[in-house]
């Protein structure tokens, strides 16, 4: 694979095939961390250092380990038991060494266990039949997409919440037609990332 | 009497705590697999198979869990029985396997089952657990039914790929892709609302007990949550 293919794929997977913008994966941390930027921004690296881990962790047991032993319907089981043990072991690696970096990110590991994000991630890279290379890089452009859209969004949440709408829009119901402009505004990228190396 | 209080625990699901109005839980199907109600059909069927037969084996073992694994333990349960679920749709409805594609599997992370068996099944006996899984079942699946209906009638122009001619003019095409989804749900949250005149429960009240990340909080309650006070 060519340094080219490689750029497409991270880029579309920043913008054209955001995870939560457009796949509405990890939908449910976008909603709940996004109020205060630093709190996004926390969420939106834990997120991205996961599922860079979990790809690289997943990949090679899905090849050499389930598909070898004829064992592929065996692949979300695995794969979640897989993630969630990875969470764990890496809050413990972080408290142990870097305790201001987990004072920092420590919070949100846990949340990360049951977003479906990071388990889409990895069972999406085996679809798709990307290559050990190609599919960290999209993994790591989903998390960035993830930052991204966290990051645009909390700053728009902190006006949102702060303006007088009628009661029955009030919290997660004017949050979500946000949301839903934020998406309408990201399919703009649709057709630019697949032209922009013609 | 005590078959009131069962059709209580039923009708609960369904309307009070509805899993996707009211409890804002399992938003990721909800959104995604909602531009045809077919595939919303057959997500919320899987999901609701699956939320009855964890909560049966999660009330089952509700005594021989320890309590200090019992998440790992009830992701492993809902796992296997995703799996199951998973290899029978795909045996028998190729299609749909097809429409669902990633978000099948993705019931295991489904928050509404895991909130579930968290919230109710781990605590309560087989019976109520069972009538409690099918409330919610059935109410995440008329919830799905709803903005599939929506979204694929004002969208596409068509219900369950049966073309309806006269709305081809209207149609509204972003209705069907992701923005669209964003906006029926919001939409539809603040119309539940109107509906029940805000007298839905709070959600600060039970969010915080069915969530698996309880113990590592510090906020005491969700944020998004707490906004529809």
């Amino acid at each position: 694979m060519d340094f080219k293919g490689l750029v497409v794929i991270l880029l579309s997977s920043v913008f054209v095939n955001n995870y939560v913008l457009s796949r509405f994966l990890g939908i449910c941390p976008f909603l709940g961390v996004s109020k205060k930027l630093n709190q996004a921004t926390g969420m939106g690296i834990a997120v991205t250092i996961v599922m860079l881990l979990a790809t690289a962790v997943t990949y090679p047991i899905q090849y050499f380990v389930l598909n070898k032993l004829g064992l592929g319907y065996m692949q979300t089981i695995v794969f979640i038991l897989v993630i969630a043990a990875l969470v764990q072991m890496l809050e413990l690696v972080l408290k142990r060494f870097s305790p201001s970096l987990h004072q920092g990110l420590g919070v949100y590991l846990p949340l990360i266990t049951t977003n479906c994000a990071v388990l889409g991630v990895a069972i999406n890279n085996v679809l798709d039949g990307f290559t050990f290379l190609e599919s960290i890089v999209s993994s790591l452009g989903c998390g960035l997409g993830f930052l991204l859209a966290m990051v645009l969004f909390s700053g728009l949440r902190s006006r949102i919440d702060e303006t007088d709408v009628p009661k029955p829009f009030k919290g997660i119901a004017l949050t979500l037609i946000a949301a839903s402009f934020i998406s309408l505004a990201f399919m703009g990228f649709a057709g630019i990332v697949d032209n922009l190396f013609i | 009497m005590k078959k009131c209080n069962n059709m209580s625990l039923f009708l609960k699901g369904i309307l009070k705590e509805n899993p996707v109005f009211v409890l804002i839980l399992g938003t990721c199907p909800t959104l995604a697999v909602t531009n045809t109600v077919i595939g919303a059909l057959g997500m919320g069927v899987a999901a609701l198979i699956v939320l009855v037969c964890s909560n049966v084996l999660v009330s089952l073992l509700r005594k021989v869990i320890p309590d200090n694994v019992r998440i790992p333990c009830y992701i492993v349960i809902i796992a296997g029985f995703v799996t199951i679920v998973q290899m029978f749709v795909q045996a028998y409805f190729p299609e749909i396997y097809e429409l669902l594609g990633v978000y099948l599997a993705l019931i295991t992370v489904n928050c509404i089952i895991l909130g579930r068996a968290e919230m109710f099944a781990g605590k309560n006996t087989v019976g109520k657990s069972m009538i409690d899984g099918l409330g919610m079942g059935v109410g995440f699946t008329i919830a799905m039914l709803m903005m599939s209906i929506i979204r694929e009638v004002f969208g596409n122009a068509s219900f369950a790929g049966i073309a309806i001619p006269f709305l081809e003019p209207f149609k509204i095409a972003f209705l069907v892709k992701a923005p669209g989804g964003l906006l029926v749900y919001g939409l539809l949250i603040a119309l539940v609302y109107v509906i029940t005149k805000g007298k839905a429960p709070l959600k600060k009240s039970f969010s915080c007990e069915g969530c698996p990340s309880k113990e590592h909080c510090q906020t005491g309650s969700c944020e998004v949550k707490g906004g529809n006070d």
